[in-house]
């Protein structure tokens, strides 16, 4: 492709196009999310997160001061209220046209003076600074109301994290299926690479009889829908005592993994050159040393990359956890868990359920970043060959 | 105890447990059953290097055995019989079968579950494949793979989470916060829609989640096939006057078939086992049910293990075709 799109530079424009518009709207569904987590619940429930990003025309409903309070007399029988409309919440805000009715919130410009009738006036200048002017029966009563239509900057709050991570009540929810889903994914990834690194070892290395039919063995479980396993182990896990629990989840895990780890590490390991492990054995080296001291340090690489997937797939599973785990206590729920109960229960929460949401997907996402190189060569070495 | 302190203990006894019963095994094997000295020492050493593999072997064979192939002829039997009075458990024949296809619910899952099947992974690997193939020589190329592989980190349910947001709908007079109504009404439409409840049509905004997470694994496997075909092919090509379109169509595309193949049947199974994203955006109402989430429902809901089996079999057949091919494929492989 390069001879021929290289030379023409529309192709290429095109190119960069199409992927822009690719890539957007990947990314589109992502930021919303995150935009979001970052609003206050009316923001949300008030315009499109898309629209945050931007400055917003608005109109405002504002009233000047209590004018009994604040007016003072500036020559006989003429009030005078001052102040700013703009203090407070709306420090940031950029007047664009402004009025005293809401049927015409757009009459008068920043700087001009509105006549209210028989000599009652006001005047808002751009700053928000105004001065309403009258006699004493005008100026007397309620504040007098200002309609504004405003730019008003983007804004966001980091307040919903505060919620869901700090306050009474959703914290503890929230941190403690935070820690359930730590205790489910650690061990869960540990133990099947353990297993599976010395089971593909002796697949990849070792010479016995039915070698061939386990590792097809392999490649057909790769494949069977956990679905069948639900109740005859949750059977089984009452049967010998475990019920629903960690050890159970822990275990459950660990059988649905082997077969992927089996076969990205006998994948891998069979790659490695055939010199350097003939060389150690005509030197004396026993089988268990071959593996920890040559396999293993070089199966780096394949290790990870299934470190990577078992701990994505644990992390981000529901069904498993809802099985093996979650019993009416309630005292294991994991993270995912959390957000299907906020989705049923508080699906109109939107700050709550969006900062949640990104909170359970901030961990898989930092993990996807940084160990990116591995995944993509789990992936490569587990479909590729 | 704090779950969190027992996680750790169990990590601590789990992976010492591990370590030690390799060692220990091996230990065993070669000083004491079969030690390399004494009169027998040749026969020792062939003796224990038969025995080996299978130490090796040993717990991966168990959790295996335990966790994925006795469940399946469980799940048979199981679906073979039905819960009578006091829990005892009577051979019915194929009367869950029978009538799990006399129900509506199933047969609704079943015509989605084809919809999903025909449209996610074509529509995947299609993605994929253009992603592919338009990154493949852009210099920002890797940042963009990078962005649309990202969702195959987020979970199914965080992934349900993000699309409510997209498929939202608020009344007539407010503004939407749903950008897919946003759109619709800009785009002329009259009224918001509520997207998941419109019969048939939902069940494809439930695949377009799905579609987004399985895109950038389809594109990194098939940009990682389209950086292997051979240059000189695509020189040839360009030299014999092939537009761009032939050159990906008839030259790139028929010498990577083999990968999208796997590609496409790897996306089959995942589709064929959703569950999360039906359970946690509509939960199989409004038309919308699918087998995993069906079995889940007469699993934990109605408590019928008997259908619940049923349909998980129904499942387990509908994956079996490819299983065959993936070992028919991984057996001419090792040849």
């Amino acid at each position: 492709m390069d001879g021929l799109s290289g030379k023409k530079p529309a192709v290429v424009w095109l190119l960069n196009i199409s992927v822009v518009v690719l890539v957007a709207l990947w990314l589109f569904p992502t930021l919303g999310l995150f935009v979001s987590s970052f609003r206050t619940s009316e923001q949300i429930t008030s315009s499109g997160w898309w629209a945050s990003l931007f400055p917003a025309e608005q109109t405002l409903q504002l009233r000047a001061l209590d004018p009994d309070e604040n007016r003072f007399e500036t020559s006989a029988g003429v009030f005078v209220v001052e102040g700013n409309v703009l203090e407070g919440d709306y420090a940031e805000v950029a007047i664009d046209r402004w009025g005293t009715s809401s049927r015409a919130p757009d009459s008068y410009a920043t700087g001009d003076t509105a006549d209210l009738g028989d000599g009652e006036n006001m005047t808002l200048n751009a700053d928000g600074t105004y001065v309403w002017q009258g006699n004493g029966e005008q100026i007397s009563g309620r504040g007098q109301r200002l309609f504004i239509i405003a730019t008003i900057p983007p804004e966001f709050t980091t307040n919903n994290y505060r919620t869901v991570l700090f306050t009474e009540g959703n914290s503890e929810d929230m941190a403690k299926a935070f820690f359930n889903t730590l205790t489910v994914v650690i061990p869960a990834t540990i133990i099947p690479i353990l297993i599976a690194a010395f089971a593909a070892y002796a697949l990849a290395w070792m010479d016995f009889p039915g070698r061939a039919l386990l590792i097809a063995t392999v490649v057909g479980l790769l494949v069977v829908p956990l679905q069948l396993a639900l109740i005859p182990l949750l059977q089984f896990h009452n049967a010998i005592g475990i019920g629903k629990g960690y050890l159970g989840v822990w275990m459950a895990h660990t059988g649905f993994g082997l077969p992927l780890a089996i076969y990205l590490l006998r994948n891998y390991m069979v790659g490695l050159p055939r010199d350097i492990i003939e060389n150690a054995r005509v030197d004396g080296a026993t089988e268990p040393q071959i593996f920890t001291k040559i396999i293993l340090p070089l199966s780096f690489p394949a290790l990870a990359s299934f470190a990577i997937f078992q701990f994505l797939w644990t992390w981000n599973d529901l069904l498993v956890a809802l099985v093996f785990l979650i019993d009416s206590s309630g005292e294991t729920t994991v993270m995912t868990k959390q957000i299907v109960e906020l989705l049923g229960t508080r699906g109109g929460d939107w700050e709550i359920l969006a900062t949640s949401a990104f909170v359970s997907i901030a961990v898989p996402l930092l993990v996807f970043f940084l160990m990116q190189k591995y995944l993509v060569r789990g992936l490569l070495a587990g479909s590729v060959k | 105890m704090h779950p969190a302190l027992l996680g750790l203990i169990t990590i601590v006894v789990g992976v010492s447990g591990c370590i030690g019963y390799f060692y220990g095994s091996n230990l065993l094997l070669d000083k004491v059953l079969f030690p390399a000295s004494g009169p027998n020492i040749g026969r020792n050493i062939s003796r224990r290097e038969l025995i080996r593999p299978w130490l090796f072997l040993f717990p991966a064979i168990l959790a295996l055995g335990l966790y994925l192939a006795y469940p399946v002829v469980a799940t048979l039997i199981l679906s073979f019989q039905e819960r009578g009075a006091g829990g005892v458990r009577t051979f019915v024949g194929f009367e869950n079968y029978t009538q799990m296809f006399a129900e509506p619910k199933f047969m609704e899952a079943m015509r989605n579950n084809v919809l999903w099947l025909v449209v996610v992974p074509a529509a995947a690997t299609g993605f994929g494949l253009l992603a592919a193939q338009l990154t493949d020589r852009l210099r920002w190329g890797n940042i963009a793979k990078s962005i649309i592989f990202m969702p195959m980190a987020i979970s199914f349910v965080g992934a349900a989470v993000i699309f409510k947001l997209i498929y939202e709908a608020r009344p007539e007079d407010v503004a939407q916060i749903g950008v897919l109504n946003h759109l619709y009404l800009l785009f002329g439409g009259d009224t918001p829609q509520q997207w998941l409840t419109i019969p048939f049509w939902n069940s494809f905004f439930l695949m377009a989640v799905l579609i987004w997470i399985q895109t950038g694994f389809a594109m990194v496997i098939l940009s990682a096939a389209l950086r292997g075909i051979p240059e000189e092919t695509i020189e040839a090509a360009i030299i014999d006057g092939a537009n761009p379109f032939q050159i990906f169509f008839k030259i790139k595309v028929p010498q990577i078939m083999g990968t999208i193949v796997v590609v496409w049947t790897t996306i089959t199974i995942a589709t064929l086992k959703v569950f999360d994203i039906v359970f946690a955006m509509t939960n199989g109402q409004w038309e919308t049910q699918v087998l995993a989430n069906y079995m889940y429902d007469k699993l934990f809901r109605a408590n019928d293990w008997g259908m619940g089996s049923a349909a998980a079999m129904i499942i387990m057949l509908l994956v079996t075709p490819i299983l065959v091919w993936n070992v028919y494929n991984a057996r001419k492989e090792m040849r």
